[in-house]
């Protein structure tokens, strides 16, 4: 079906839905790359205005990819809820933006209405949406999940402690993830992203990381990044493995390249639970995801990179996960230019992500070859906290000596905490004042024994 | 009064710079970083995104491989200018008409065995340093093999894989491409080395070999160019790179290895 609008006489015309929205798309280099952006800022506006003007119901009309050539579609049919749906199902694009900011839309209505939302509908609504109309609903909209603590309430603001080593160093992963927790970082995971997918590798990573929790009596949980396939026989050989991480992309295909399809990931997760390590219900999922992995893959199918980024959160809210976030900037300027581009990209990815029911964080980050600088990073993470973000990532003065990027330092947890007034998890919070890292206002004060005995203690680390 | 024994500096705090290169241990002022580790993460950037966004100097590096008796022909991808080529890595594969016609005149009709390509890839300062010792170390070692070498193609907004249609029209049976890799902020000088037998456009990147962080602090030029010799030696026996490679050397007649 083909969709029109007249701006003073002129006609604009698109030919299909998945047209309307690539043109309907603000501007990013990704898009621009993949052959399918507005021509410029009118025809960018015309577009807007016949997405604004569809009813939210022809996205279940009309499929952008067919559900006959992808399971990542299949699921979105299948899981959409039409009771849930009812709440909206009469309005306008146009309409459900300003349905989503009236203060009647509480979090509970936000809430009731998850699985009656499909990706594209969240996507659509997104494109017609500034900044501070995304920020000013996800605000409203809490997603709490749970493993050893408590991730996602209002007025909090977790951390990922990213301790990682260019050859997964023992002693290395260690010193970093220390140095993190000296400054009170670390409530949602401590996690790493390991430099090879050997099993070994991953069984002694998570081993060191589960030492360190243990012996400190950390409420939080552990992860190492390797493929899920690493992770099942880890978990095979008995490995303490706390939450399963993977990839994921919005299509069949691109999920491929990950090499994973919805089957492999339900039986990760199916491992990740049967280990009982967290509380009674836990979530124990990790996925990371980030806009221009489809396209990347070549597995985009003429559908624009946003819209390809929340289909990736049809499949990991399958899995009820602890953690979802984009890694925002470390895809590169063929994607996401600068740090215009990229703020745009993680205010929204974390708002549709919320939308669609998932404990959503931000890896706040970006490459050397994007045209972005830590001051990005300051405005992007400020504006993060605002809208409510669960988690961020942090690693030793923003400079992730493995992955070759920059994330945000430890020293940005202390300035949301501080400035920003966000505390970490409580059970977290608690700990942090047990052990003599923060005084009574939460204020950090310092290196308590502890852990300056444990790093001793544990001078043979990996020997 | 019992007294008051004072834990030593070195017991009381802890040295985790000694255990990683991660920028670990800066201390802070609330949240801030102290002033000088702020400037000296802000000029590490500096420093790599100057890599990234000046030229390569072109003019020099020809200079300098005349005189060592290496002849160079400029080459241009089909990204014209460096906010087209970091948007558009497609075109940043693509050899430009003129420049293809260039190498099909160098070529000689016969052919070459090795042509090695200097990308500027995403980092000038990489090429400036150590291109030119890259390849003082590496051609005395394709000459004891007995293998012709093209002249040097110096290519401008190039990535990886435009050595396939440069080496496709030069006429070579490999391909050497040493490119300016993205830079770190540890480091934004190292150069990659991607070799590829049969170079042809559509090749892919599992098709090549790499040796990467060549640099002054990570992999030495020396031990660089015995890497890439070994390879290029395997590859010219074999017919075959990238991750086919191992298997096809391992069925080699042990005469033969």
């Amino acid at each position: 079906m083909a969709y029109k609008t007249t701006i003073e006489q002129t006609v604009f015309r698109f030919d299909d839905l998945k047209t309307l929205l690539a043109k309907a798309t603000p501007e990013r280099s990704g898009d621009q790359l993949a052959g399918i952006a507005a021509e410029g800022p009118v025809e960018r506006l015309a577009a807007q205005m016949a997405l604004a003007d569809l009813p939210l119901k022809s996205f279940l009309g009309e499929e952008l990819i067919s559900s006959d050539d992808d399971e990542v579609s299949r699921l979105i049919a299948e899981r959409h809820d039409p009771a849930a749906f009812s709440a909206v199902s009469s309005l306008t694009v146009g309409e459900f933006r300003e349905w989503l900011l009236k203060p009647e839309t509480t979090h509970d209505r936000l809430e009731a209405v998850t699985w009656g939302l499909t990706p594209e509908m969240v996507a659509a609504v997104s494109k017609i949406m500034r900044l501070q109309d995304m920020i000013a609903v996800s605000a409203k909209r809490r997603v709490v999940t749970r493993f050893r603590n408590t991730i996602g309430l209002a007025g909090r603001l977790s951390t990922r402690n990213q301790p990682n080593h260019p050859t997964d160093d023992s002693r290395g992963i260690i010193a970093s993830a220390i140095d993190g927790l000296l400054m009170g970082s670390g409530d949602a995971v401590i996690g790493v992203n390991p430099a090879t997918d050997a099993t070994d590798d991953y069984i002694r990573i998570v081993s060191l990381l589960d030492e360190l929790r243990e012996k400190l009596a950390i409420p939080t949980q552990t992860c190492c990044l390797g493929h899920v396939t690493t992770a099942i026989h880890a978990i095979e050989r008995g490995a303490p493995v706390d939450l399963v991480f993977q990839s994921v992309a919005g299509s069949e295909k691109a999920n491929r390249g990950f090499g994973v399809d919805l089957a492999l990931l339900k039986e990760a997760h199916e491992a990740g639970r049967s280990l009982n390590r967290g509380m009674p219900g836990a979530n124990v999922m990790y996925f990371e995801t980030g806009q221009g992995a489809a396209l990347s893959a070549d597995a985009h199918f003429g559908v624009d990179q946003q819209t390809m980024e929340v289909r990736a959160y049809a499949v990991a809210r399958e899995f009820d996960p602890l953690l979802v976030n984009t890694v925002v900037g470390f895809i590169g300027p063929e994607y996401l230019f600068n740090g215009k581009q990229i703020i745009r990209a993680g205010i929204e990815d974390h708002f549709c992500g919320k939308l669609l029911g998932l404990p959503m964080g931000v890896d706040v980050c970006y490459t050397n070859h994007a045209d972005a600088d830590q001051e990005d990073m300051d405005t992007l993470l400020t504006l993060l906290c605002a809208a409510n973000v669960n988690f961020v990532i942090t690693v030793p003065g923003a400079d992730d000596i493995m992955l070759n990027y920059q994330s945000l330092s430890h020293h940005d947890a202390v300035y949301c905490r501080e400035t920003l007034k966000r505390p970490p998890a409580p059970e977290f919070e608690q700990w942090l004042s047990e052990i003599g890292l923060t005084d009574r206002d939460g204020a950090l004060i310092g290196e308590p024994a502890a852990l300056s005995n444990y790093v001793r203690s544990s001078a043979l680390i990996g020997a | 009064m019992a007294k008051v024994i004072e834990p030593s500096a070195a017991e009381k705090t802890l040295d985790l710079r000694e255990m990683t290169d991660a920028r670990v241990s800066l201390g802070r002022h609330g949240a801030g970083l102290p002033t000088q580790a702020q400037l000296s993460f802000l000029l590490d950037h500096a420093r790599a995104r100057e890599a990234v966004w000046t030229s390569v100097d072109r003019a020099s590096l020809t200079d300098r491989l005349n005189r060592i008796g290496l002849s160079v022909i400029g080459v241009d991808s089909m990204a014209p200018d460096r906010s087209i080529y970091v948007r558009r890595p497609d075109l940043g594969r693509l050899l430009a008409p003129e420049s293809t016609e260039r190498l099909k005149q160098a070529g000689t009709g016969k052919g070459y065995d090795v042509a090695i390509v200097v990308a500027d890839g995403l980092s000038s300062s990489a090429v400036d340093l150590n291109a030119v010792p890259l390849i003082e170390a590496l051609s005395p070692k394709l000459t004891t093999l007995n293998l012709s070498a093209a002249p040097i193609v110096m290519a401008n907004q190039s990535r990886v894989a435009l050595g396939d249609p440069a080496g496709e029209a030069l006429g070579a049976k490999l391909t050497i491409v040493l490119v300016g890799e993205r830079p770190g902020l540890s480091a934004a000088d190292s150069l990659g080395a991607y070799i590829t037998y049969g170079p042809k456009s559509g090749n892919p990147d599992s098709g090549r070999n790499c040796v990467s962080n060549i640099r002054d602090g990570g992999l030495p030029i020396r031990e660089a160019a015995e890497v890439i010799a070994a390879l290029v030696k395997d590859m010219m026996k074999t017919r075959v790179s990238g991750v086919a490679l191992k298997a096809a050397v391992a069925k080699l007649p042990p005469s033969n290895v």
